[in-house]
């Protein structure tokens, strides 16, 4: 197969930047908030690529940029080998149908005034492929039944499910036009650990069944771990580490994927209690007005005086990709 | 709701109980008081309807020799300077309130419902645009702009309907405006705009549902303020014209002229108008208690 056909997404130099403004009837900008500032990288079809970082470090803003949600400043989104950066919102209609996104919270992402049937067969409605009453029906049930729930609950409320069984309707949803890339953003952080076990668990089983692509955004590196093939951390709009699960789980190569490997905590009080902490200092930047050079060096335990001052570029080295000076040179 | 809820082999609940019959339930145990008011409006909505059959005299029947007769069982509110019957007065006046108000406040919300939704969804310049024309709407005191209105329209029924819903259709939108803002930004409505969904079904299929319980507050409220205003400009000779039996126009006609010989002319559309936009009132706020709770403590 040639790169063309096995690459589904790919992101080049993605930016997003929003303005900011002052003056209430002539406003001129005065600055810029650079919540996505030149995010490259790609997905395989069928793999599940996970994006991992703080809260605010511009993982969201990506996946709405992707979807066009939000336009981006620069950059390019080729979805299925065809460049949609440039795409008018009614060209992005037939786009829209291979790419759906299944949101965090799943109390607001379920509208409470619907029932279960109109949830899930919404997306059929809007794109005009509801067929005949008795199909629609039987596309709903099918859909249910994919996700692990009963027909009959085709007629209730989302005020009478649990949170797991809400995102699972969420997930439905997400189905129902058969996509080919399915946006999780944090799809399981707003539930308790067992409920989110069950939920990765019918993600990973959805993916073998339909073959389906993931991306996978999410703050809880146990999950990431747990569903990706290839891992992207980012910090302050930039992706600073990009690598194979197991690789990056095992050697990681940027000082923040160090940390942020190094922050979780192992499940044995004993082990916990003897381990070596590396804590990072200090609060993540403000993404206003953002440090010098690279990002992360003000919070970085191992920075140099290059740092401060030099932007490093996300290199190639030994199959993966890690943006920092201290990598590759032979220094770290 | 927790997994346990009994649910059958096909995922079925016990059938859930009507949704009105729920509010129904929830007001009478909650809201004795707003109870006790809706069922004055209740009877104010009957009693109006079905004037025709119940006055027991034609409203505007003129009986020379039972001019000013205090409350019998013939007349139970007496009678005006013409000998009408006030009692068939006052019902058919209902009647003219609930035409009145009914088509007014059903009008404002329209209103508020079109511009509270264009302003509050789509935003951006178009909002800009039509805040600062409601501003400069609401610069002028509404009863001075009803005044004004009517005397280049000439008092009529239906100007004043138009009048009146303009007049509280546009303060209203206000209200819309800021339910629709706080139902934009919800994930639900995201996700409709995310699958493709244009902006008339997220509208309509999304934000208007989960706004209805602030309309229907303030279709309630808007009836109350209709009914006194409409009474309003009929006691200063700018509502319906007369003959028509308005509570506003016997208040001021007849009622003021004779207060002294019969106080009845007075008391009868008096009491009925206090006790009919209290009412109203009273139910309006146990119905915004009882569905949007966000609203306690606004006009």
């Amino acid at each position: 197969m040639t790169d063309e056909q096995t690459l589904l997404l790919e992101v080049d130099r993605l930016k997003v930047h929003f303005p900011v403004t002052n003056g209430i009837l002539f406003q001129r900008q005065i600055g810029s908030v650079k919540a996505v500032d030149g995010v490259s990288f790609s997905l395989r079809r069928g793999e599940t690529f996970g994006l991992v970082g703080e809260s605010g470090c511009g993982k969201s803003t990506t996946a709405l940029a992707i979807l066009r949600m939000l336009q981006p400043t620069a950059g390019q989104i080729v979805f299925d080998g065809t460049d949609i950066t440039g795409y008018s919102q009614s060209q992005m209609a037939t786009i829209r149908r291979q790419m759906q996104m299944v949101y965090q919270d799943p109390f607001g992402s379920l509208n409470p005034r619907m029932k279960v049937r109109d949830i899930i067969g919404e997306p059929l409605v809007v794109h005009g492929q509801t067929g005949s009453k008795a199909e629609y029906r039987r596309r709903v049930d099918e859909l249910l039944d994919l996700v692990g729930l009963l027909p009959g609950m085709a007629r209730r409320y989302p005020h009478e499910f649990s949170g797991g069984q809400r995102q699972r309707i969420s997930i439905a949803r997400a189905l129902a036009l058969n996509p080919s890339l399915l946006i999780c953003d944090e799809a399981v952080s707003a539930l308790d650990v067992s409920v989110q076990a069950q939920v990765v668990n019918l993600l990973m089983d959805l993916q073998e069944q339909l073959g389906l692509t993931y991306l996978f955004i999410a703050h809880d590196l146990s999950v990431v771990k747990h569903m990706s093939d290839r891992i992207g951390v980012m910090y302050l709009g930039k992706i600073v580490e990009l690598a194979d699960r197991d690789a990056l789980f095992e050697d990681p190569q940027h000082p923040y994927t160090q940390a942020l490997l190094n922050a979780i905590p192992v499940p044995d009080p004993v082990v916990e209690a003897g381990r070596e902490q590396q804590i990072l200092i200090g609060e993540v930047p403000s993404v206003h007005n953002p440090p010098s050079g690279c990002h992360f060096h003000p919070r970085c335990p191992v920075a140099i005086g290059r740092c401060g001052v030099d932007e490093p570029g996300l290199l190639g080295c030994g199959g993966r990709e890690v943006a920092c000076h201290l990598v590759g040179d032979g220094v770290g | 709701m927790s997994e346990a809820t009994a649910v059958n082999q096909a995922g079925e609940l016990p059938p859930r109980p009507n949704p009105m019959v729920d509010l129904l339930t929830r007001l009478i145990r909650d809201k004795p008081l707003g109870a006790v008011g809706g069922a004055i409006f209740v009877l104010f909505l009957l009693s109006g309807i079905f004037a025709n059959v119940l006055a027991p005299h034609g409203s505007n029947d003129t009986n020379l020799s039972a001019r000013l007769l205090s409350p019998s069982l013939e007349y139970p509110m007496g009678t005006d300077h013409l000998g009408r019957d006030v009692l068939s007065r006052v019902l058919m006046g209902a009647q003219l309130s609930i035409i009145v108000s009914f088509l007014a406040a059903g009008l404002a919300t329209v209103i508020s419902i079109v511009l509270g939704l264009l302003s509050g969804y789509f935003g951006g310049w178009l909002d800009m645009l039509i805040q600062r024309l409601v501003d400069a709407w609401m610069v002028f005191p509404g009863l001075v702009l009803l005044i004004v209105t009517v005397s280049i329209v000439g008092p009529g029924m239906s100007q004043i309907i138009v009048i009146l819903g303009l007049l509280y259709g546009i303060g209203g939108s206000r209200i819309v405006r800021g339910a629709v803002v706080g139902v934009r930004e919800q994930m639900y409505v995201h996700a409709a705009q995310s699958m493709g969904a244009g902006s008339l079904r997220v509208l309509w299929h999304h934000v208007l549902p989960n706004v209805m319980p602030v309309v229907i507050v303030l279709f309630t409220t808007r009836i109350g303020a209709v009914i006194l205003a409409e009474a309003g400009l009929s006691f200063l000779g700018l509502g319906v014209p007369p003959p028509a039996p308005t509570w506003g126009g016997m208040l001021s006609g007849d009622g003021r002229t004779y207060m002294y010989m019969g106080p009845w002319l007075a008391l009868a559309p008096g009491l009925c108008l206090t006790i009919v936009v209290y009412a109203v009132n009273v139910l309006g706020d146990a119905l915004r208690d009882l569905l949007d709770p966000r609203m306690r403590g606004m006009r």
